[in-house]
């Protein structure tokens, strides 16, 4: 396997508050092989927008990183200076966020601001920048683009502006593409064009992508491997399919069986009870032990850490059992 | 008079079941007047301007039955669930409960009786809720409001059993709305709209706003409500998989129109109007089942300025000059309401 693109390794983000530190993200590890997609999936409140936040140096203070590395490309960026990790952002990782109308400027055209992205990051001159902005906007699947570059944001619907935060992202031909929830604001049709749109391009160029989202349906059909987080950590991470169809974590278990699917028939869906802990709460031991319907006493006083279980790892002593259990009867 | 008209139109409807509508809408439109100032428009010479946001839709629900409404943001779904409750007056047509004209324009002691036995439940659980009140007061104002209720020891007992009959404790009814989370704070607004044993609830995408294990919770309570008290609901949702898990009917809204309703197993099983179609196929596939998906072009017109004919027709693959003209009507084919000139042709 290739060196990783991206690694994070035991990642901790904290917000300090009056009552005391809010551990948002604790000890998040994962990694992104180049052209890869990884998806990452959650409840509200879960830290995935955290994770991707933290990977391109947009923490909202008072949040900061309290621990751990990341690492593109071998190169430490958690702790650059503001200035160096301007220029890698944008450069090496682009962005796409939930929102399209917050993420491009209501007061330029959308030539200008992609024309202002590929003169920060390439030496090209003004000419052919705007020739590649026109390129990028036909290759995301903008109707006559020549006319459409010299147009506002507002004159554009929500799934073509989303398509210019797409071009935007790819302006600079970044390797590391983070979208936050690029399809939460879209409707179901547009949703569908925006992934296989994302999908495609960043197969052409050949850049990786961190697909935030809650959207199972949208992960299912876009990723190769996908983290599960809960309460700020990984609960299970492995191949796409894997995950959905052989989730070893409970709480996998429940959010899969938590969601209506197109082709099952039952009466009552499962349901996972109670809700996930606020952050000034998170439980000793595994942070899922209240809602789980398998939890024994190590679960209420050790936290796990990622274990093998079978084709993908997850954080649950429950594995360890089984895994103890398997190698057991076979001997 | 109305009542002969009602049966007249559920003899024709028990064609393919003996079931008296308790809610049955005719010919319901609402239009909103989205001018730009007077001044604007005599200086700019600018036309009035008129959104159809609901457009000639009509539907039954039977007793103890879902309907679910489905569509895309923009498409009118909301609309007719404000209608059907009287929170908007329609522009034109009727809203029948029990066979009786709702007629909440005209606000009288009917209309007092009919409030109590239709609720709604609203997609956004902090902003239904009141923040300053105490979830007693909250699930109680119903109560209060009809005069069902008035010793303060039964309206805190009923409330209790209210609370819990949604997984609540009856103690939370001493607790503020903040204290709870998304998926509580939902149940409470169902708790409420219980509250006067209404037999007709609108469910405006009660679980939109929630995370999909907490969707769950909700949905499974729905349901169970439902079975226990031979609740009707008219379920709004954008979301197809979650409409196939509630639903015994869907009806698929296009720009203010419905263009499909059919029975749940025959709509999710085969499709026929070209919209109803591409909603489908736009459905991620979370079994990974190798389902060749094909995206959709182009996206929902301005409801402002509407295509001609069938609204439908700038993205649809079948259309022809027909469609481009003349608009289609919901019409009856094989136990399914449709409206489209390819599949009345025999084209699709």
């Amino acid at each position: 396997m290739a060196a990783p693109l991206l690694e994070v390794r035991h990642l901790r983000v904290e917000f300090p508050t009056r009552r005391g530190t809010l551990l948002a993200l604790d000890d998040v590890s994962f990694d992104i092989a180049p052209g890869e997609v990884l998806g990452v999936v959650g409840e509200s409140g879960a830290g995935k927008s955290l994770t991707g936040a933290a990977i391109i140096g947009l923490l909202e203070p008072p949040g900061r990183i309290a621990g751990g590395e990341i690492l593109l490309e071998g190169r430490r960026i958690d702790n650059l200076p503001h200035e160096a990790m301007r220029a890698i952002r944008g450069r090496q990782i682009g962005a796409i966020f939930q929102d399209p109308l917050t993420s491009l400027n209501p007061l330029y055209t959308i030539g200008r601001q992609l024309v202002e992205t590929i003169r920060t990051h390439l030496p090209v001159g003004e000419e052919e920048a705007r020739a590649r902005a026109i390129r990028l906007l036909q290759e995301t699947g903008i109707p006559a683009a020549e006319q459409r570059i010299d147009q506002y944001p507002h004159q554009f619907s929500g799934g073509m502006r989303q398509r210019v935060v797409i071009a935007l992202a790819l302006a600079a031909e970044p390797k590391l593409i983070v979208a936050d929830e690029p399809t939460t604001a879209l409707d179901v049709s547009i949703q569908a064009q925006i992934i296989s749109l994302l999908k495609r391009l960043c197969k052409d160029h050949g850049a990786a992508v961190m697909l935030v989202t809650h959207d199972m349906g949208v992960i299912a059909e876009t990723c190769d491997r996908v983290a599960v987080l809960y309460a700020g950590r990984v609960a299970e991470i492995g191949p796409v399919h894997e995950v959905i169809h052989h989730p070893a974590h409970p709480y996998t278990v429940g959010l899969m069986g938590a969601i209506p699917a197109m082709d099952d028939d039952r009466e009552r869906l499962l349901q996972i009870d109670g809700a996930m802990p606020r952050l000034n709460a998170i439980p000793p031991g595994c942070a899922f032990n209240p809602r789980c319907t398998q939890a024994f006493d190590r679960c209420r006083s050790d936290r796990p850490d990622l274990m093998d279980a079978g084709p993908t790892r997850a954080a649950c002593w429950q594995v360890l059992q089984k895994v103890a259990v398997a190698s057991g009867a076979g001997r | 008079m109305s009542t002969t008209t009602v049966n007249e139109l559920n003899s024709l409807a028990t064609a393919d079941a003996v079931v008296t509508p308790l809610v049955e809408v005719q010919g319901l439109s609402k239009t909103f007047d989205v001018s730009a100032p007077w001044l604007n428009r005599v200086i700019e010479r600018k036309p009035r301007q008129f959104v159809h946001a609901v457009d000639d839709v009509s539907f039954r629900i039977a007793r103890g039955q879902t309907l679910a409404l489905v569509g895309e943001s923009g498409c009118g779904k909301s609309t007719v669930a404000r209608l059907l409750v009287g929170l908007y007056a329609p522009t034109a047509g009727r809203v029948l409960f029990d066979g009786q004209p709702t007629g909440f324009d005209r606000p009288g002691p009917v209309q007092r009786t009919l409030r109590r036995r239709m609720q709604m439940i609203f997609q956004d659980p902090y902003a239904s809720l009141n923040p300053r009140w105490k979830v007693l007061d909250i699930v109680a104002e119903p109560l209060r409001e009809h005069g069902l209720v008035a010793q303060p020891e039964a309206v805190r007992q009923r409330v209790g059993e209210l609370l819990q009959s949604v997984g609540l404790a009856a103690a939370d009814g001493e607790k503020f709305p903040h204290q709870f989370s998304g998926g509580q704070r939902q149940r409470i607004s169902i708790a409420r709209a219980l509250a006067t044993q209404p037999e007709f609830l609108v469910c405006d995408e009660p679980t939109s706003a929630l995370d999909v294990s907490v969707q769950a919770q909700v949905l499974n309570i729905m349901k169970d409500l439902q079975r226990s008290r031979g609740l009707t609901y008219l379920f709004i949702s954008h979301n197809l998989a979650v409409v196939r898990h509630v639903a015994d009917v869907v009806g698929v809204m296009y720009l203010g129109r419905l263009v499909e309703v059919s029975p749940k197993r025959t709509l999710f099983a085969t499709p026929r109007h070209p919209y109803t179609r591409m909603l489908l196929d736009a459905i991620p596939d979370m079994r990974m089942s190798g389902r060749s998906r094909t995206p959709v072009q182009g996206e929902v017109p301005n409801p402002l300025n509407p295509p001609s004919g069938c609204a439908f027709h700038p993205r649809c693959p079948h259309a022809n000059a027909r469609c481009k003209s003349e608009r289609p009507a919901l019409k009856r084919f094989q136990g399914i309401e449709v409206a489209c000139h390819a599949v009345e042709e025999g084209r699709i």
